[in-house]
This record gives C-alpha cells, structure tokens and sequence, in this order.
C-alpha cells in the first residue's frame, strides 16, 4: 500500500508543480516527464530483465516519426497519432527483438547499436519525406487533443503528466505482477529460470515489446507536445541518454528513471550554460555515481535504508 | 519406473564427458551419484534437464522421451534440478522465490503449504530477500523453489557442500521426507557417510559412465568400491 502511495504522491506532487514553477521551467518538467517515459520503458528492459540495449533511439524515432508524419501527411489528431506511435515502438521492438535476442551480452550491444544506426540512416535517406537532418515541424491542428491545445502550457503540462502517471503506475504493476518477477529471474540467472520452465526468448521478447511500447509513446509524445519531429533523436545519443537516467536514478527501481531524467536534464542545462564542453560534467557525475553509488541513487538509498522501495 | 536413462553421450564441443550412461532413478527411493571429480556427475545431471544435448541415447520419464526437449519443457514434465551453488534470484524476497518456482505449475497453495511445511524455517523468512539468507537456508530456498514444481523426479547436486552439521541435519531430512512422499531423488554426493544414511542406491561413475550401481544395503564405508571410484 505504502508503495503506491508513494508513487501517487510524486504524481500529485508534479500536478501542483505547474502552479509554482514559471512557464519556463513547467515546460523543462514537461519534456522531463516525457523522458522519464523514456526511461521507464529503458529501465523495464535493461533494469529488470537485463537487456543492456543500446538501440533505443530506434524506438524513439519510431514512436517520434509514426506520430509525427501521421500528424504531417494524414491530418491525424494528437490521440490517433500518439496510438500509431505507442504501435510503432511496440512493433519495431518485436521486429528487432527477433532477432537481437538470439545475441546476449555485448554481442546484444551492438546488434542493437547497428539495428539504431540502421534505423538513423534510413531516415535521412527518406530525408523528402522525413526531412532528414534538419526534421520537419508538426502541423499546429494536428497538435490537439479532446479539443485542448498542446502547443499552449497547461494543456502540454497535463498531457504529460497524464502519461508519465499512467507509465509510472503500470510500469509499478508490472515488476510487481508475476511476469515482473519473472523478468528479474531472467536477469539475475537465465539457465536457473529456464530449469524452472520458464522460456527466456519469450520473456525478454515480451520484456522488450513492453519497453517498446513505452519509448514509442514517449517519442510520439515528445513530437506531438513540443512539435517537431527530427533524425537528431534517433542518433546513439538518444540511445545513451535513458541508459544514463537509469544508471543515474537507479536500474531496476520504478522511480529511478524519473529521478536519474531530472537530475540529468538539469545537470546538463545547468553545464551547458557553463561551458559548451558540457558533457564533462556529465562524465564527472558519472565517475562519481560509480564510485559512490554504483546502483544508482534509489538503487543505493534501497540497499541501505529503504528495503521496500520497488 | 521414473526415470530411465539408456546410452547417453554428451560432450563439450570435440570433448566427450559422457560416454554411453545408463542409469535409474525410481520413485521413493534415493539414488546416489559418486564419482571423482571430472567423472561427469554434474554434467548428467545437466543432461538430463536438456541443458546439454545429448548427442546419442534416451531419456525417458514414466515412458515419454525427453531427449531433444528445449530445455524449458523439461521441467514441465517432472524434472526439477537443484545446482551446485544454489543459483537464487537474490534481489527477490523468499516468498517471490518460490512464487517464480511454481508459477509455471500455477502456484497452487497446497504445493507451496507443503514446500513450507518442509522447511519450517523459510516460512518465518518469507519476507527476506534470498541474497541475505544464511548458506544453509539458501540451499533450503533452492530445493524449496525446485518443489514448488511438484516433480516426479528431484536432481541434487552436492546440496550439503560447504554447509555447517545443523543445516546438514536438516537438509537430509528434508531429502528423507520427499522419499517418503514418492519423489524419485537423485543426489550427487561425494561424502561417503552421507550416501550411507540417505541412499537406497548408489551408482558410481568413472570417465564418463556409470561402471557399477549397488544397493547400498549391504555396503558400509569400508566397502572397496568407494576406494575404487571415489579414492575414500
């Protein structure tokens, strides 16, 4: 009970955040929320089942492009978009999966990296209908929902938060439901879950289809919420990105993506109004989260102290 | 009849480990496994549950083959194996250790009342993440996890290895009990006393099969056979 308690009390407390934070600052929390999606489906994958995935870019663009041109070339609205999106991410997950997960290991690594660079390329081929490097605006009409505007504040900040609320509790269900457990049996000894029946290609395939599901939906919102669509989000920095968050709040905790997304987003536009070479400071988190807290922050704060956190 | 086993070969790439192993394991009664180390004890045992393809020869349990299984269906059919080293998922509590071990059979609360009622003291550790278990009561997890998949046949792997006298006690009992309920055992074991007190049967093994079984009734410690294959 505690536990979702305490999920519900970060949900209501990013609802009261819009009436205190400047418009500025509700729209960095906006795209914050919607990376945490991000992260979510990245930690569901690498957290919990241990698919050390370095292709999630894929699925980014995935969701991001089946919104984005769905919007642009058939007039969609922002609801049917963002369902062709959730569907792109799922499927291209499924697609990928298939066959990246005959590899495991480092061998997985890269099978995705070239799967992600693939995906990269094909779109600034595609560049006459993709818009290549330079990507390509959302149509503003295509940018509402039940009548409520996205490109305007509040209704972008709700719409948001309505996502990462529903990501959030389901991915709580999720690692707490049978199939949740069964996914870190798959990550902690594959051969021992297999010895109790359990089929690992199926698991982390279903596993990987769920993160899918996820990262389309939060590249199809990034799109339809901030209205441009561009190949830069499926380049490998948008497949490292999650992996950071995670690594950063905590893998394999449910509030560690949205912790390691917002310490991270205001890290880097913190540095970056330093100095350009800003991902030095990045790497200086990094050399210290591993030194110091090697599981992340909820992952160590729930070693040592908090036992139930999830 | 349980488990029979005609003719297995098995290897590692161009190295053959078994070579030609026939083998039995009946229900409610323990057969020992003994051998010197590199025999292939281990490496039956993997055969059996499908973890090692075996390159010629049979596995049958209650007549259905199991040979050529994807390792996965084989513990659907009533093979449970319980490794050396106990392989737990340590992050997850005693309670959800034992829900992922019987989940596949649908975790039904009989099994999982009898799994307790046999290791009395996870019950009181339900809670507790398995990596924070005492060695003994892992190894208990570890064979509770296997139960909760109600097998026919249970495969031990060295399972009192390392373990202090009282958790040994405990653990043998445990051994004795699933005899009792019709649980064909199979148990590699290494320590000539507790072949002795536990085993119906003893098979021995040597480069790769099994060159002599005998009914342990009738051997005691100083019996040859255990200098002639275990060097004891």
């Amino acid at each position: 009970m505690k536990v979702w308690l305490l999920h519900l009390v970060l949900i209501a407390a990013l609802f009261a955040a819009q009436f205190l934070l400047s418009p500025y600052h509700a729209t960095n929390l906006a795209r914050i929320m919607v990376l945490a999606v991000f992260a979510m489906g990245y930690n569901l994958a690498f957290g919990y089942t241990g698919l050390l995935s370095l292709g999630h870019a894929l699925l980014f663009a995935a969701g991001m492009y089946a919104a984005g041109l769905s919007a642009q070339i058939l007039g969609l609205t922002a609801g049917p978009a963002l369902i062709l999106g959730i569907l792109g991410g799922g499927l291209l997950a499924a697609a990928v999966g298939l066959l990246a997960l005959r590899t495991a290991g480092v061998s997985f690594m890269i099978v995705t990296l070239m799967f992600a660079q693939a995906g990269y390329l094909t779109i600034l081929y595609f560049g006459a209908t993709t818009g290549g490097d330079e990507g390509f605006t959302l149509p503003a009409a295509s940018r509402s929902i039940a009548g409520f505007d996205l490109s305007t504040d509040t209704p972008r900040f709700l719409a948001a938060l309505a996502l990462f609320g529903a990501g959030l509790l389901a991915s709580l269900a999720i690692v707490r439901s049978p199939f949740g457990r069964t996914m870190v049996a798959i990550r902690e000894n594959e051969e021992r879950s297999r010895m109790l029946g359990y089929n690992p290609f199926a698991i982390k395939l279903a596993a990987l289809v769920i993160s899918g599901l996820y990262v389309g939906a939060a590249g199809a919102a990034y799109a339809l919420l901030f209205g441009y669509a561009g190949a830069s989000f499926a380049t490998i920095q948008y497949s490292i990105l999650p992996m950071l968050y995670v690594l950063l709040g905590g893998a394999g905790t449910t509030l560690g993506p949205f912790l390691g997304a917002a310490l991270m987003f205001a890290l880097i536009e913190a540095a970056s109004g330093l100095t350009s070479a800003y991902l030095f400071f990045v790497g200086a988190a990094l050399v210290a989260l591993v030194l110091f807290a090697p599981k992340g922050i909820l992952g160590t704060i729930r070693e040592r102290w908090v036992k139930w956190l999830p | 009849m349980a488990l029979e086993v005609q003719g297995i070969t098995a290897g590692y790439g161009p190295v053959t480990v078994l070579n030609g192993v026939n083998f039995r394991a009946e229900p409610g009664r323990i057969t020992c496994l003994m051998g010197r180390n590199g025999v292939g004890k281990s490496t039956f045992l993997k055969c059996l549950m499908g973890l090692l393809p075996a390159t010629e020869g049979t596995i049958h349990l209650n007549g259905l083959a199991l040979e050529g299984l994807p390792a996965h269906e084989v513990p659907k059919r009533g093979l449970a194996y319980v490794p050396q080293g106990r392989r737990l998922f340590g992050p997850l509590t005693v309670a959800e250790n034992l829900a992922v071990g019987g989940l596949v059979q649908g975790n039904d609360e009989n099994t999982l009342h009898r799994v307790l009622t046999l290791f009395p003291r996870l019950r009181e550790r339900l809670t507790q993440t398995a990596q924070t278990l005492s060695g003994g009561e892992q190894q208990m997890l570890a064979i509770a996890r296997a139960l909760c998949l109600n097998p026919k046949v249970l495969l031990l792997d060295e399972p009192t290895e390392g373990l202090q006298p009282s958790m040994i006690t405990l653990i043998q009992e445990a051994v004795m009990s699933l005899k009792g309920q019709g649980v064909a055992v199979v148990l590699v074991e290494q320590r000539v006393d507790a072949v002795l007190r536990l085993a119906d049967r003893v098979s021995f093994m040597l480069a790769g099969r099994v060159e002599e079984t005998r009914d342990v009734k009738g051997l005691d410690a100083s019996d040859p056979v255990f200098r002639t294959y275990v060097g004891v």
